[in-house]
């Protein structure tokens, strides 16, 4: 390494970072080498290239990336072929560079159109065209075309669809149910048993109904009367519970 | 100028993209493509040195652009904004892709020697590129073509524009400095 002559890339003490960015790839980095080294692309001193070329993807901590390991293994396989001995005025033996070279040259053809391409886009980016127009929306609909009777006409259809407005007024309807339980201890006081409808007369309106069953309900849960209802949708029978006591 | 170059003129500043003969001439059928070819030169020539817009043919159409010399002072006061710069990776995959298509993925990664899957797919997404058929042979592989899309952004005519392999310099040159930080 040392006889080479130092390279910026893989002067490794000066602290000097590529990025793996810096480079589209193996390719793109080998062309990087050559030019460096000022040699001759079709006459690759392969030795030289592939030792450079690993200390960089060592330097560089790129042996991470497959692409870069396997252009390493395959210059490293073209130096060991390049080494084995062949006879003087052999025809028949093939460059083992050959389609590396190929592979170079065509890439370093990209490179070069990517010149172009980059020029001719950056000309094209100081020409502004038109902005950007969103596609208009839709046409509005054409003028109305009406005549007096054909309004009238149409309020009439409209004004028929508004329903007439239900209106309900709340009052306060407050539950008697101490009137209810009054009522019903007299009725105890008098019947070891009663029915439903002893409680609410036949006149008895929702807040009555309510008052009586909120008061029966509370009278048997204090135990002052059962509730009992001997058969499914039969009439409730209120009974007194244990009289004894309660006398 | 001719009362078909001021259509064409009001036509052009109308629309927002390249417009091709073909949808020029739709503008009055039985003037015929000849007329609007005349007129469209008319057009060109009216629209010379002595204006801040010029009529480019791009894009297999034309389209009214500003002068160059305009770029910087309409950029910096943002009026309008410049395109995003290609990377290189981009560049290089669309390059492989105008010149050898309809081309393979496989066969841009092999030229790149690094997978370019992502990188085509972002100039998918941009509407530089498109699937155009599907080759032959396994899995019969999608082929990718550049667009209308593509011509434009170079402000290339047609892709007979782009230069002939052959007028490439064989020469080693040096690669393509890194892109300076915009």
């Amino acid at each position: 390494m040392s006889a080479f002559s130092p390279s910026p890339v893989i002067r490794d003490q000066s602290g000097f970072v590529i990025e793996l960015e810096q480079f589209s790839g193996p390719l793109d980095l080998l062309l990087h080498l050559i030019h460096e080294e000022e040699v001759d692309i079709t006459d690759l001193p392969i030795s030289k290239i592939a030792d450079q070329f690993l200390a960089v993807i060592g330097d560089l901590g790129l042996n991470q990336a497959a692409d870069y390991l396997e252009m390493a293994a395959r210059l490293l396989r073209i130096k060991a072929q390049m080494l084995l001995p062949r006879r003087l005025g052999d025809d028949e033996w093939e460059d083992p560079r050959a389609e590396l070279v190929r592979r170079l040259l065509e890439y370093q053809q990209i490179r070069e159109l990517v010149d172009w391409l980059a020029r001719a886009a950056a000309v094209r980016a100081e020409r502004f065209g038109r902005g950007y127009e969103a596609p208009p929306p839709d046409a509005p609909p054409a003028p109305l075309q009406i005549d007096l009777n054909d309004l009238l006409a149409a309020a009439e259809r409209v004004i028929a669809l508004i329903p007439e407005p239900m209106l309900h007024r709340v009052v306060p309807r407050p539950l008697d149910v101490e009137g209810a339980t009054a009522k019903i201890h007299a009725l105890l006081a008098e019947r070891d048993s009663f029915a439903w409808s002893d409680v609410v007369g036949p006149g008895a309106t929702i807040v009555d109904v309510l008052s009586a069953f909120i008061a029966l309900l509370e009278l048997a849960k204090r135990g002052t009367l059962t509730l009992t209802q001997p058969e499914p949708f039969a009439p409730m029978v209120i009974r007194r519970e244990s009289p004894r006591e309660a006398a | 100028m001719s009362p078909l170059a001021k259509l064409l003129e009001a036509a052009l500043f109308a629309a927002s993209r390249p417009l091709t003969l073909e949808e020029l001439a739709s503008l009055e059928p039985e003037s015929g493509e000849a007329a609007f070819r005349a007129a469209l030169d008319e057009l060109r020539a009216a629209y010379g040195d002595d204006h801040g817009v010029q009529l480019a043919e791009i894009a297999e159409g034309w389209q009214f652009l500003t002068r160059r010399e305009y770029a910087e002072t309409i950029d910096r006061a943002q009026f309008a904004l410049r395109p995003r710069r290609l990377s290189p990776a981009a560049l290089e995959t669309l390059a492989i892709i105008a010149y050898r298509q309809p081309v393979g993925r496989v066969e841009v990664d092999e030229i790149r020697g690094v997978d370019s899957g992502a990188v085509i797919d972002k100039l998918l997404e941009r509407g530089l590129v498109e699937i155009v058929t599907r080759g032959e042979g396994l899995g019969r592989p999608l082929l990718y073509g550049t667009t209308p899309q593509f011509l434009e952004i170079l402000g290339l005519k047609d892709l007979e524009e782009l230069p002939r392999l052959e007028e490439l310099s064989v020469a080693l040159r040096p690669p393509t400095p890194a892109e300076e930080p915009e």
